[in-house]
């Protein structure tokens, strides 16, 4: 039996330091996570908390598992609340954010860096299929939030 | 990025990737074994295929154990996707300035 898991690998246009900050930093997570602010002292054992930008409600928990900047971080998350605002009593999920420094494709080049993200102890594939719809905006969202828009795109 | 996204077109336009890719949508991370039950290839096929589909960053094999695990990426199709269907939008850039100011700031501490 293969245990579901939801990955997602993007290669990004930036330093394994921005990328880090902008995983860690509440005011930055904001910036591309739905308005939600990431809080942490990122000792292995603390609690992570995501609040609402808006409100200031606690979204999300979880606790630190390995940190390791710029190169990895690993934490538990749940939602504290479903799509409705209801709270809820869910099973703790693992996320692991894996940051590589590739070799640029131009001498240009400010830097890439590839992030690999493994969202695992999932219940069912249909579990993981449901977090695949949240976390492709937010990822498509980090991508473009430190890069810039794809200079190869169309302007609308 | 244009090279990027040619990968991917390249690696989309054969008939047994996109069984191979259809496979991981309905079980994600299985096996090279697994594949080719599937799949009813030999191994040597499935390996290639599996080899242009990650060049194209479509397929992501991580280690598990003694095995590697195969996984669909969404990321290259949602770049895609945001390519055409997403507009210019000049936030971001605004959003981008601003992170450059927050980082520098901090370094500055």
């Amino acid at each position: 039996m293969t245990e579901p898991a939801f990955v997602y690998q993007t290669d990004i246009a930036t330093t394994p330091e921005r990328l880090w900050a902008a995983l860690t930093s509440g005011e930055l997570t904001r910036r591309y996570w739905y308005d939600r602010r990431i809080e942490s002292d990122w000792s292995v054992g603390d609690p992570v908390r995501f609040y609402d930008g808006d409100t200031d409600v606690v979204t999300d928990t979880g606790t630190v598992l390995e940190y390791d900047p710029p190169r990895r971080l690993v934490y538990t998350f749940r939602p504290e609340m479903d799509q409705h605002g209801e709270p809820v009593d869910w099973a703790f999920t693992r996320v692991a954010f894996d940051l590589e420094p590739l070799e640029p494709l131009e001498p240009t080049d400010t830097g890439r860096v590839r992030l690999l993200l493994v969202h695992d102890r999932l219940a069912s594939p249909e579990e993981a299929e449901g977090w695949s719809k949240g976390w492709i905006p937010i990822l498509t969202s980090l991508r473009t939030f430190l890069q810039g828009p794809d200079p190869a795109a169309p302007a609308g | 990025m244009v090279r990027d996204d040619d990968a991917v077109f390249r690696a989309l336009a054969d008939a047994s990737r996109r069984h191979l890719l259809d496979s991981l949508h309905a079980r994600n991370g299985q096996t090279l074994r697994e594949l080719c039950a599937d799949l009813d290839m030999t191994r040597q096929a499935v390996s290639k295929h599996l080899a242009v589909l990650g060049e194209a960053n479509l397929v992501v094999a991580l280690r598990h154990g003694r095995e590697r695990r195969h996984f669909l990426n969404p990321a290259p199709i949602a770049d895609l996707a945001g390519r055409w269907i997403g507009k210019y939008e000049r936030e971001r850039v605004t959003a981008l300035a601003e992170l450059t100011r927050e980082l520098e700031q901090e370094s500055d501490d």
